[in-house]
């Protein structure tokens, strides 16, 4: 090898990391800190220079590495990325970066809690720049069973009352607990994952048992049928973990239980990895099957953006309605992927890194704001914007973000995504996706309001709360640069995506 | 001379950027307040400079467009930015710098008892306001156009919101931002149609296509109307005209600025700059009469009955927005853009008078004022000025150019319209005139001795936060010169424009009858002396005035009901179906799925019980399965 592996050094500087840690840092919480600030450094230095040097002009997927790892399956460790996993790259670093700082003053077990982080993020990066499917499915798994001791020992648990003709079930699960949580994000989850891997194998078979390497199975035209149906079992398998309706319930549960590291890890990157998975590993293998899934995947896109903006209003609890805008926001991502046209699946990854800043963004808010005031209960507190100014404006920034603010990264996305469903054969896209960001104007700016900009609360608890301070700020610094940039410049973004998606959305349409 | 090819007008627009930029980035500056507000109006000064050159350099059919790629697609441009500078957009441009930097003058004076570091930010949100209508105004496509379109209205959010521990102006910033995205939504999804119905963003390019004939009529109506309803939100036009009185909450050089003489015009401003596309969507355009011409009597209406200067002014900006978008839709949008003009910088002056007034008395009622004309001699002076050309008398701004929406709309075959409209002139000088009258020269309400401050508790935004400040001396006085002096700037410029154009009176592209300017006159006229009747010289007493006009003036107090009626539907049935639908989400989709796990779970309980740890049962058990196995091979 001529020069630095680059992406494995991206990918397993935080896994070094969290071996550092368990081995070396024990009692000493700074250093868990530095050491996780300095492998997340790593991986964030890494991915700003693959993003930097890609080469936009030869394109196609860069920084090659690969050496054998069961050649009698055909497996071996492939890591590239072109555009789109670049970007997603890129996003993961700066989220993970900005979540070491988030939860900077963790008291309980942080040695522990980092280590776990840590090696989360290595599965995400996995999954990201791996091209061979078997090892990409280990790496998802990598990233989705930490999750369970996350939330499980560091969650906190809410209060959810069962009711409805259903009320027994609730009261049998423990619908609220952290607990309920974690084991129902972990099982819904490995539900997916299963689909997914008989959707590998599958493909694995029909190939003649030869090759995991996504370069190799892309050369392929599958048989329509079989394409059908594995591409059904990558939709559902992943499209759990990108939190399509029906099966995004585990989400907001989850994502209000987590710690707020793992929240912004989850929402900001996790679900990602779902609509990445569809996009690549669906969209990119089965490309007739997109085709034909089409109407479906943008259907229940739509019935995302609609409905997750509709249950993010009805919601008493700050980090529900967060949760639940995420629900909201991977609808538009699931939306332009299915729109088939440049300009929605532009959209579409670009609202996969927007949403990820800025929902990344909110849940940092959320955890600093319970840190000071204790609180998530929305309509009990009040009036917060003249004690935490910082704080208040960076969650205002968010959330013209979130309901797609022009010289916001969310607005690019949405934009591109509503060009895309315009010019797809489905046009009706177009106005349930324009009234999601309607409806999300009106839920987003009431909870700000209501918490921020309002009179002052009289409650007792509620004085003297203080901004945000010392690495606090840089994880907010970071998120709201990037969220502004990247909106008033999307070529940045678009730039390397559109590299991407030419070519897939070529091999789709069979040009 | 650099001038022609738009680098002034870009110039213009950076400044205000940078002011910005400086502002936001440079946060100890900020809080510092004046030194703030200085950087800001040193910019704004600049930008007016280049303003007016960019101006004097686009007269005529001179364009010049300086674009750069935005949003690629594919390898090529799907989006750019930059400025489309012609004779149109500069003197918008000139208007906007200079009532930018007026109101920015003004402000020093007004809000000299701000605090600090909210001082620091109302200037950096004045210089992101003049920056994105500035970039509205250049827009050489439809996407910059709105990108700067929801700026401005994150702006106005921003400072009608200002004051934002005042209940009031926080839920009115809310009501405004909501109002108007709800226009926002079809202008959206007009720009996406109307891309895809002749494939490209910029109007340069589509203006050609449309003088060729070269953009298909079918399906262009639907496209035409939704870019009317962001007009529609943006300049207040009904049924979305209800957040713009609320938006006086703000400070009023706010108001002057952005709820007068500006931004609320971008909507009228775009139908404006699109004409040729909306001329060949005539029944959209009959909208846009009817619609204008009824708002403009309906706000007129609410005028009349309001007690709080600046809701005043608010429901006159609404009549006079309606006023221009009659004219264009009738065909005409140079007359409306005329009226754009010189409305911005009377409705301005108006405003920043009124400001004056509460600066003086902390208060916006006007039963608290009567007989300023005596102790604040020149801003009576000024802010009649103000009143005689929003009536449009001879000699003053706002004459020719409601002379000539008249003539437009008439001209165009719109009677009824028409003569709505004369109705609205009347209308409009009797309430402006009321308004002088009891504010300047009538005697102070009985009970309503002196200046409010030291009697009633303040209960708008501006007065209470004036009171506030515990100022012993409640002697109504002039304002510092700071305030003055852009005063005195606008009244100078609304005589200088209006007797210029009695002059000057340039020939309109239409005939107009010969009695159209005594009708005009005469109404407005008429309007005045009812005023005068009523308020100053008590000959017909208001009371029974309104008795006479009963039910209307009942609807009137109530804002004819709409209010509620949008209030209703965002309680009842936005956050009803919210609710619901929350409530479907928890308790059946994520019910169903704690039925299965609960089954689940219980059929662990049920068939743990079968461990029983008893031998014979398993031997049982091995039996029972070894006699099903037998059985299966033998009946296969």
């Amino acid at each position: 090898m001529d020069r630095l592996p680059i992406l494995s050094i991206m990918t397993w500087a935080p896994f070094a990391s969290a071996l550092v840690i368990m081995f070396f840092a024990r009692r000493r919480p700074l250093l868990v800190r530095w050491t996780s600030v300095a492998g997340t450094g790593v991986s964030l230095v890494a991915s700003i220079w693959v993003y930097w040097t890609y080469d936009r002009v030869r394109a196609g997927f860069q920084f090659q590495e690969e050496f054998s790892l069961v050649p009698s399956l055909g497996i071996s460790y492939l890591a590239a990325v072109d555009g789109i996993s670049a970007l997603m790259a890129l996003l993961t670093s700066i989220i993970i970066f900005a979540g070491v700082f988030a939860s900077w003053t963790t008291k309980q077990r942080s040695q522990e809690f980092y280590a776990l982080l840590l090696v989360l993020v290595t599965g995400v990066y996995g999954v990201f720049v791996t091209l061979d499917l078997f090892v990409l499915f280990l790496f998802y798994e990598i990233a989705v069973l930490p999750m369970y001791l996350l939330i499980g020992i560091w969650g906190s648990s809410g209060d959810v009352r069962p009711q409805g003709i259903f009320g027994w079930a609730m009261g049998r699960t423990g619908v609220g607990t952290k607990e309920y949580a974690a084991m129902k994000l972990t099982l819904y989850l490995l539900f997916g994952s299963a689909f997914i891997l008989v959707g590998v194998l599958a493909l694995f078979v029909a190939t003649g048992s030869r090759t995991f390497s996504f370069l190799e199975l892309q050369q392929m035209r599958f048989d329509p049928a079989l394409q059908s149906w594995v591409f059904l079992a990558f939709y559902v398998g992943f499209g759990i973990l990108a939190g399509i309706w029906p099966l995004h319930t585990w989400s907001p549960d989850g994502h209000a239980s987590a710690p707020t590291a793992v929240s912004m890890l989850h929402a900001g990157v996790l679900m990602k990895l779902g609509a990445y998975g569809v996009v690549r590993v669906g969209m990119g293998l089965l490309p007739d099957a997109a085709v034909d899934w089409a109407w479906l995947v943008g259907t229940i896109g739509c019935i995302n953006i609609v409905y997750g903006a509709l249950s993010a209003m009805a919601q008493t609890d700050l980090k529900y309605v967060i949760a639940y805008s995420s629900v909201s926001h991977m609808g538009v991502v699931m939306l332009g992927a299915a729109t088939l046209t440049p300009n929605g699946l532009n959209g579409s990854v670009f609202q996969m890194f927007a949403h990820g800043i800025m929902t990344g963004l909110f849940f940092a808010l959320v955890g600093l704001v319970y840190e000071k005031a204790h609180s998530r209960e929305i309509f009990k507190m009040s009036g917060f914007g003249t004690m935490m100014p910082g704080i208040a404006t960076a969650f205002t920034i968010g959330g013209l973000s979130s309901l797609g603010l022009p010289a916001t990264a969310g607005f690019v996305a949405e934009f591109l995504t509503f060009l895309g469903a315009w010019t797809s054969d489905y046009r009706w896209w177009l106005f349930p996706a324009v009234i999601g960001a309607f409806l999300t104007s009106v839920y987003v700016l009431r909870v700000a309001g209501q918490i921020f900009w309002g009179p002052k609360s009289a409650d007792p608890h509620f004085q003297d709360l203080a901004d945000a301070q010392g690495p606090e700020w840089a994880a907010l610094g970071i998120l709201v640069f990037v969220l502004v940039l990247f909106g008033v410049a999307p070529s940045i973004a678009i730039g390397p995506v559109d590299t991407a998606t030419g070519p897939l959305l070529r091999r789709l349409i069979g040009q | 001379m650099m001038a022609g090819d738009g680098t002034l007008a870009l110039a213009a627009l950076l400044l205000h950027a940078t002011a910005f930029l400086v502002l936001a980035i440079a946060a100890p500056l900020r809080r510092l307040g004046r030194p703030a507000a200085y950087v800001s109006i040193l910019c704004a000064a600049g930008s007016l400079a280049a303003a007016v050159l960019s101006w004097r350099a686009h007269t005529g059919e001179a364009i010049s467009r300086l674009v750069w790629t935005w949003l690629p697609s594919e390898g090529q441009t799907l989006a750019t930015v930059g400025v489309l500078a012609d004779a149109d957009s500069t003197v918008m441009l000139t208007l906007v710098a200079l009532v930018a930097l007026l109101v920015q003058v003004y402000s020093l004076g007004y809000l000299s008892d701000e605090r600090a570091p909210s001082l620091g930010r109302y200037y950096a949100y004045q210089s992101l306001f003049a920056f994105s209508m500035m970039g509205l105004v250049l827009a050489p496509n439809f996407v910059q156009l709105f990108i700067c379109w929801e700026l401005v209205g994150l702006c106005s959010y921003l400072l009608i919101g200002f004051w934002y521990e005042r209940p009031a102006a926080a839920r009115a910033a809310l009501k405004a931002f909501w109002i108007t995205k709800t226009g926002d939504v079809g202008l959206l999804i007009g720009i996406v149609l109307i891309w895809r119905h002749t494939g490209t963003f910029d109007l340069t390019e589509m203006r050609v296509l449309a003088g060729n004939g070269a953009i298909p009529l079918a399906g262009l109506s639907v496209m035409t109307f939704c870019i009317y309803l962001g007009a529609v939100g943006k300049s207040a036009q009904f049924p979305l005209h209800i957040w713009l009185p609320d938006a006086m909450e703000g400070p009023t050089p706010v108001s002057a600025l952005i709820h007068a003489a500006t931004m609320v015009t971008a909507g009228v401003y775009l139908l404006h700059r699109t004409d040729w596309l909306f001329a060949l969507t005539p029944d959209v355009l009959a909208i846009v009469v009817w619609v204008g011409a009824f708002t403009a009597l309906l706000s007129a209406v609410l005028a009349c009955v309001q007690n709080d200067i600046k809701r005043v002014l608010a429901y006159s900006t609404i009549s006079q927005l309606s006023y221009m978008m009659a004219a264009i839709g009738a065909g005409f949008s140079g007359a409306g853009f005329l009226h754009l003009l010189t409305h911005g910088v009377f409705k301005a002056l108006l405003f920043l008078g009124a400001g004056a007034i509460i600066h003086a008395v902390h208060s916006n009622d006007l039963p608290d004022m009567g007989r300023l004309a005596r102790r604040m001699p020149q801003t009576a002076i000024v802010f009649t000025v103000g009143a005689l050309s929003l009536a449009g008398l001879p000699l003053f701004a706002g004459f020719l150019s409601k002379e000539e929406i008249l003539g437009a709309v008439l001209a165009g075959g719109f009677a009824a319209p028409f003569a709505m409209l004369v109705l609205v002139a009347f209308l409009t000088a009797f309430y402006m005139f009321r308004v002088v009258f009891l504010a300047f020269f009538a005697a102070p309400p009985a009970g309503h001795a002196g200046a409010a401050a030291a009697s009633g508790a303040p209960h708008v935004a501006d007065a209470s936060h004036h009171a506030s400040h515990g100022a012993a001396a409640h002697e109504p006085h002039e304002p510092p010169s700071s305030m003055l002096l852009p005063l005195w700037v606008l009244a100078l410029l609304s005589v200088a424009t209006g007797v210029f154009f009695t002059v000057v009176h340039p020939e309109p592209e239409f005939e107009s009858p010969a009695w159209l300017m005594p009708v005009g006159v005469g109404s407005a006229v008429a309007g005045i002396l009812l005023a005068w009747a009523t308020y100053q010289r008590r000959a017909i007493d208001a009371a029974s005035l309104a008795a006479a006009f009963g039910p209307i003036y009942r609807g009137a107090l109530a804002r004819f009901w709409i209010d509620a009626v949008f209030e209703r539907a965002y309680r009842l049935a936005l956050l009803g179906f919210s609710r619901l639908v929350g409530w479907i989400d928890r308790y059946l989709v994520d019910g169903v799925l704690n039925v299965l796990s609960a089954w689940t779970v219980q059929a662990g309980d049920d068939l743990r019980t079968m461990q029983t740890g008893r031998v014979q049962d398993y031997v049982y058990g091995i039996a029972v399965g070894l006699l099903v196995l037998l059985l299966w091979v033998q009946f296969n």
